[in-house]
């Protein structure tokens, strides 16, 4: 077992805890967290899948790929909590209506 | 002796699952973005452990520090200062606010285990499609490797992403772009009070701002061949933007109209120009001809950091100005 696929199964254990959290929690910004960690995760396999073969040089392409990643999460990130104030002043609420609940 | 850096290894994943654990389940929002911002940390060591060192750079100065900065900017708009308000109607507020949280806080328990078995069984699909998939596969480094001479930088990371791939660095300065404009549609800028920021803010900004800015000076230079680049830079100038904003300084109002703007386009118009510009030198879209390829790419890089670096600081303060 090497280093590689240990944070390659690391990965994929993120992308589970991030999907659970997102679908579980209610407040917008735990949402906002757990996409934050579903994206950390696939970054994660991603780089690890460019790393399979033992000893040789990172691939720079995925490396590339997961840069660019990181820079659109942020900016995503940045909208998603913009859109959450402006709900949060527009009808005091930090949650989605749920019509499925009888609250 | 091999076992040594897998243990550390081993334990450095089951932290990273831990923090995500606790900053996705924590009961108190501020001790959750602290966690988050610590996973972000931790990753950062993983990525130098997969000698990703760019990826390294990256996720601590973007994905723990101006997302963490972005985290508890909104967090502290979502929950308004106690001192401000009447210190009884804030503790009702409060008691109030944690009852409906404590009922609505997450989805009911059945609810929750079913999410939980099917997500289970999807990762479990998901892992063995990553185990049948782990046959030692060369990739695209040799490609890269093979064609590095004509890219106009030494370091493959960065030929990947300002020559090979370029669209995808193209866009993802439009899409930067857009998400500012999201936001800047969405609010304007709080107006801030004149207060005095503390005197020990005040002292370690006028002493961490210009170093900051001669990191990204550095990091873009190094890029063309080391780990460094246009990214990582933007990152290091926004957040030296993001200390220069706590700690009270502000634009004058005379730069923060088309000055302001004309930096942040600068990147995408820059690149979009070259791009296009070379069709003109019988090249395809984006194709730099052959010896002009350093000087288009150190142009593309040092606009991009300019407006990397501005977005990122606009996108804290969060609002037109």
């Amino acid at each position: 077992m090497s280093s590689v696929l240990v944070f390659a199964l690391a990965g994929l254990g993120l992308i589970g805890l991030g999907l659970y959290g997102l679908l579980v929690q209610r407040h917008l910004l735990r949402k906002v967290l757990a996409f934050n960690v579903i994206s950390s995760g696939i970054f994660l396999l991603l780089a690890g899948l460019a790393r399979r073969a033992p000893g040789a040089e990172p691939d720079p392409v995925p490396q590339a790929m997961v840069l660019t990643g990181i820079v659109v999460a942020v900016a995503a990130t940045a909208l998603a909590l913009a859109m959450m104030l402006a709900l949060r002043s527009a009808t005091g609420r930090t949650r989605l209506e749920d019509h499925g609940d009888e609250d | 002796m091999s076992l040594l850096p897998l243990a550390i290894d081993l334990v450095l994943a089951l932290t990273l699952l831990w923090l995500a654990w606790r900053a996705l389940n924590s009961p108190d929002l501020f001790r959750a973005v602290v966690l988050f911002i610590a996973l972000g940390l931790v990753l950062g060591l993983v990525w130098v452990r997969l000698d990703a060192v760019d990826i390294a750079l990256a996720e601590i100065a973007l994905g723990a520090g101006v997302t963490g900065a972005l985290l508890l900017a909104a967090l502290a708009k979502l929950q308004p200062a106690a001192s401000q308000t009447d210190e009884l109607q804030t503790a009702e507020l409060q008691t109030a606010e944690l009852q409906t949280d404590q009922a609505a806080v997450m989805a009911p328990i059945a609810l929750r285990l079913f999410i939980a078995l099917l997500l289970l069984a999807f990762l479990a699909g998901l892992g063995f499609a990553v185990w049948q998939l782990w046959v030692p596969a060369p990739g695209l480094s040799n490609l890269v490797e093979a064609r590095l001479d004509e890219s106009g930088v030494a370091y493959p990371v960065t030929a990947v992403l300002l020559n090979f791939r370029g669209y995808d660095t193209l866009l993802e300065l439009a899409v930067l772009l857009l998400a500012l404009i999201g936001v800047w549609s969405l609010s304007t800028a709080p107006h801030l009070g004149d207060e005095e920021p503390e005197p020990a803010l005040a002292a370690l900004s006028r002493l961490l701002a210009p170093l900051m800015i001669l990191v990204a000076a550095y990091l873009v230079w190094v890029g063309a061949y080391a780990p460094g680049g246009a990214f990582q830079a933007g990152s290091v100038l926004g957040a030296a933007g993001v200390l220069l904003r706590l700690s009270g300084w502000r634009l004058s109002l005379s730069a923060t109209g088309w000055p302001l703007r004309l930096v942040l386009v600068l990147g995408v118009a820059v690149f979009a120009f070259i791009g296009l510009a070379v069709i003109g030198f019988d090249q395809p879209l984006l194709g730099y001809p052959p010896g002009w390829a350093k000087p288009a790419i150190l142009a593309i890089e040092l606009a991009a950091t300019l407006s990397i670096g501005a977005i990122l600081a606009a996108l804290f303060i969060g609002g037109r100005p």
